[in-house]
């Protein structure tokens, strides 16, 4: 295949990449701003992160978001998880087209109707409104992206390895945590950060689905940006993108090497 | 050989497994499926029903802020009293206000033209992605799916800084000499076109990328081969065989933009009509829940369509892979 890349290929992507990187970029740098004002330099400085630390309100935010992203993810993970064996093992049961709508519509619902219809429900069934109401309505929406990508590992995966295992005698549980996890591991994995950064993401089902006392970090943000754009938030949004990258940075690596290890053991099966 | 050997070794499969075993097995099999339904029929599914009830209540003065309230307290018969006092009333209200109408169509006009926007940014990205030397792809993937992670509220939040009137982008204009004015772009719908496109765009060039990259690109160099020019080659063989990722990118693009509210809220200042945050408004600051709940069963009217056609390309996405 003869893949030129061409001058257009080549400005396209820099364009590109520049449209998605330079406001990030920006945002970055002024969080290391002494002025005051978030456009204007002022000097080097990193008085903000100190305030930011100070600040106990978004500290206190942080904290509960950080405890729903955990909470909601780990339990997102194991239904998410569920959900994409049902779709792709039991190809025949009744309600399944059903399921499979209840899986991928809320991937792209909108946020205001997710958090609305979740909120009433909490109000009908006399549920005190707080951190355990955000992190099922996060559970909800975030299980269907679990499922999304577990689901596509699953899809490829050589389902006579586990058809070998049940013949030689292993039971169907036994089967799954040794031969089917070990394999799925790395989408289960990245299904779990996914699930995570939405959790830590979300402001507007989770302003829906709080009450007093449970507000997370994009909650206080929001609050705080209504009021005027400061170089404390900034430092707080280039804390969490440093978070993340590094999260995501040391996946792909693991991930990568995780790869090339099975790469290596293939083909080290095949000669012997 | 030697597997062959501990196959035969092996006895027949079926009836050599215990009763026991099989009964965990089926059980097993369907608690996989029993929990995440049962879970997505109650958080997802039930609370749809409630808000289709609640749009018909009528708005009052109470915690909770509407009546009827339809619970079991009264017993089975006050259950179905209360259904006497529900109405269409809410709906009535709505067609009546032109300011809801207005929302509805202006969210749907502006969905729809920055979804084109987002294709026509996207696609040229991920056209050159899937050119990319092979050793590199996978290093612009990531970098594609990188602003994905960050935070929504962050990457429109970092807009204002630039939009603004005295923002990095009018300073800049103006010490090049472009423009003497400060140009006003936050707070208008310009602003809000930019602001979807931007948060949007992974989820544009993610799936023309993979349809992109599945293309056989020796059937340009055939069509080159017998004359024709790159522009016709692109119409007629890139464009309809990356038809599939299209479809899904746009589908992505508008359906969550449709009832967007953190950037029309965030950029599109007070003036700017979206029906997102025409919802959130009639929740949390006039708290008319019934109200509000009617907005969003007609939003949900509007956009199953989409939805419905978002969930065939993904099945059908599914059956292409096995």
């Amino acid at each position: 295949m003869n893949t030129t890349w061409s001058r257009f290929n080549i400005t396209s992507i820099t364009l590109g990449f520049a449209f998605l990187y330079l406001p990030i970029v920006l945002l970055v740098v002024f969080s290391f701003n002494e002025s005051k004002l978030v456009t204007v330099w002022g000097g080097f400085s990193t008085k903000w992160y100190v305030s930011l630390f100070h600040n106990q309100g978004l500290m206190d935010a942080a904290w509960v978001t950080i405890r729903v992203g955990l909470i909601s993810a780990t339990v997102a993970t194991v239904l998410g998880t569920m959900g994409a064996l049902a779709l792709t093992r039991y190809t025949r049961f009744r309600g399944r087209v059903l399921f499979s709508g209840m899986i991928f519509a809320p991937l792209v619902m909108p946020d205001v109707i997710t958090g609305l219809s979740l909120l009433l429900l909490f109000v009908a069934i006399g549920m005190d409104r707080g951190m355990t109401t955000v992190i099922l309505a996060h559970i909800t929406f975030t299980m269907c992206f679990v499922a999304v990508v577990v689901q596509s590992r699953l899809v490829s995966f050589d389902r006579s390895l586990e058809e070998a295992a049940m013949d030689l005698g292993a039971p169907p549980v036994k089967t799954f945590f040794q031969i089917t996890l070990p394999v799925i591991l790395p989408a289960i994995v990245s299904g779990w950060m996914l699930a995570f950064t939405l959790s830590l993401d979300d402001l507007v089902i989770a302003s829906f689905a709080s009450g007093p006392g449970a507000t997370t970090l994009p909650m206080k943000i929001y609050s705080q940006v209504r009021l005027g754009v400061t170089p404390e938030i900034n430092a707080a949004c280039t804390l969490l993108i440093a978070i993340v990258t590094i999260g995501v940075i040391i996946a792909s690596v693991a991930n990568k090497r995780r790869e090339v290890q099975r790469q290596l053991d293939e083909r080290a099966a095949q000669r012997g | 050989m030697s597997n062959i050997a501990v196959a035969d070794a092996a006895p027949p499969p079926t009836a050599a497994k215990p009763f026991m075993m099989r009964l965990g097995a089926g059980f097993v099999s369907r608690l996989v499926i029993i929990v995440p339904y049962l879970w997505l029929l109650f958080f997802f599914l039930v609370p749809f029903v409630i808000v289709f009830k609640i749009s018909l209540s009528q708005t009052a003065i109470a915690m909770p802020p509407y009546t009827p309230v339809l619970d079991f307290r009264d017993g089975i018969s006050g259950f179905f009293t209360g259904f006497r006092d529900l109405n269409f009333d809410n709906y009535v209200w709505l067609t009546q206000d032109a300011l809801y109408f207005r929302a509805y169509l202006t969210s749907v006009v502006i969905a729809a033209i920055s979804t084109v926007l987002t294709l026509l940014v996207g696609y040229p990205i991920a056209y050159g992605m899937a050119r990319a030397p092979a050793t590199i792809r996978p290093t612009l993937l990531m970098l594609v799916i990188l602003p994905f992670w960050t935070s929504f509220l962050i990457r429109v939040y970092a807009w204002i800084g630039i939009l603004k009137p005295e923002g990095l982008l009018n300073q800049l204009l103006l010490s090049l000499h472009i423009i003497n004015q400060p140009l006003v772009i936050l707070n208008t719908y310009t602003a809000i076109f930019i602001g979807i496109v931007y948060s949007y765009l992974p989820f544009m060039v993610l799936p023309l990328y993979s349809s992109l990259e599945k293309m056989d690109y020796s059937l340009i160099e055939a069509a080159k081969d017998l004359g024709c020019p790159p522009t016709a080659a692109f119409w007629k063989i890139t464009f309809p065989l990356s038809l599939p990722g299209v479809i899904a990118g746009c589908l992505l693009v508008f359906i969550p933009a449709v009832g967007e509210f953190v950037i029309p809220d965030l950029l599109g200042g007070s003036q700017t009509l979206m029906i997102g945050k025409t919802l959130w408004n009639e929740f949390f600051a006039n708290r008319d829940w019934p109200v509000s709940s009617a907005v969003a069963v007609i939003l949900l009217l509007l956009l199953i369509v989409p939805i419905v056609l978002f969930q065939h390309a993904q099945a059908r996405a599914q059956e292409q892979d096995k």
